[in-house]
């Protein structure tokens, strides 16, 4: 997933990717990663609960809009920060 | 953070052995405009395909490299899971495709007017690559020249 990222943004294509293991993650080093505490299978939290799915997305689209961040951008989700 | 201890040994010390492929230097682009006015992608590795659509082989040794278009207005019950590997959960994906491939979620951020658009088609990879050769030199600048012809202007990437 890293490596496809990285090609869109190479070629000017701005992404974030749903992480689940960090140690993937500092690795391979994607541009930019929400890391999830989520299990394999469930990068988006739970089945049939929009709410939780879009509170995941938001955070991944937050970090498109984070002009302060720099690459590698691994950052955590935590949920209980958003409330 | 998922976590190595859902693994099975074997698939643990895969990952931790495995020659993952660093990206260096790390590319960088940044926003064009607000996602409000922007046109936003998506992108799997879920091994979703549409009813009666070909899936990406179970079979080519490495990993089949190739992906699918899913169009953006896809039921979530028009979609069939093929992902090959199964050292991960499919229970959760078989119940809800939203969770590794949010449809129904882009949907709503288009009609919330959080993006701007969405892509025409969205891309779906089976994943599970672990020899990516051809995927980087062939496949990934397909995929890329894709999204580009659509002029998607951010992408948001789901493993699974």
């Amino acid at each position: 997933m890293g490596l496809i990222a990285a090609e869109l943004e190479r070629h000017g294509i701005p992404t974030v990717v749903i992480q689940l293991l960090r140690l993937v993650a500092e690795k391979v080093r994607p541009p930019r990663a929400l890391m999830v505490p989520f299990p394999h299978g469930y990068p988006l939290d739970t089945p049939n609960d929009p709410a939780k799915q879009m509170a995941v997305i938001e955070a991944a689209l937050e970090l498109l809009e984070d002009p302060a961040l720099e690459p590698p951008a691994l950052v955590d989700f935590s949920p209980e920060a958003r409330g | 953070m998922g976590d190595m201890s859902e693994f099975s040994l074997p698939v643990r010390a895969f990952i931790k052995t495995y020659r993952w492929r660093r990206i260096d230097p790390v590319p960088w682009a940044p926003l064009k405009k607000p996602l409000s006015e922007s046109r936003v992608g998506l992108v799997s590795t879920a091994g979703l395909t549409l009813i009666g659509q070909k899936p990406c082989s179970k079979e080519v040794k490495g990993g089949d490299p190739c992906y699918r278009e899913i169009p953006w207005d896809t039921e979530v019950s028009q979609l069939v899971e093929n992902h090959r590997s199964e050292s991960w959960d499919h229970t959760g994906v078989e119940q809800d495709m939203n969770v590794a491939f949010p449809l129904d979620r882009m949907r709503e951020l288009l009609e919330q007017g959080r993006v701007g658009s969405l892509a025409e088609r969205y891309l779906s990879f089976m994943g599970s690559v672990t020899s990516p050769g051809r995927m980087v030199r062939d496949i990934i600048p397909l995929a890329c020249d894709n999204l580009l012809r659509q002029e998607v202007e951010a992408a948001l990437l789901v493993p699974v």
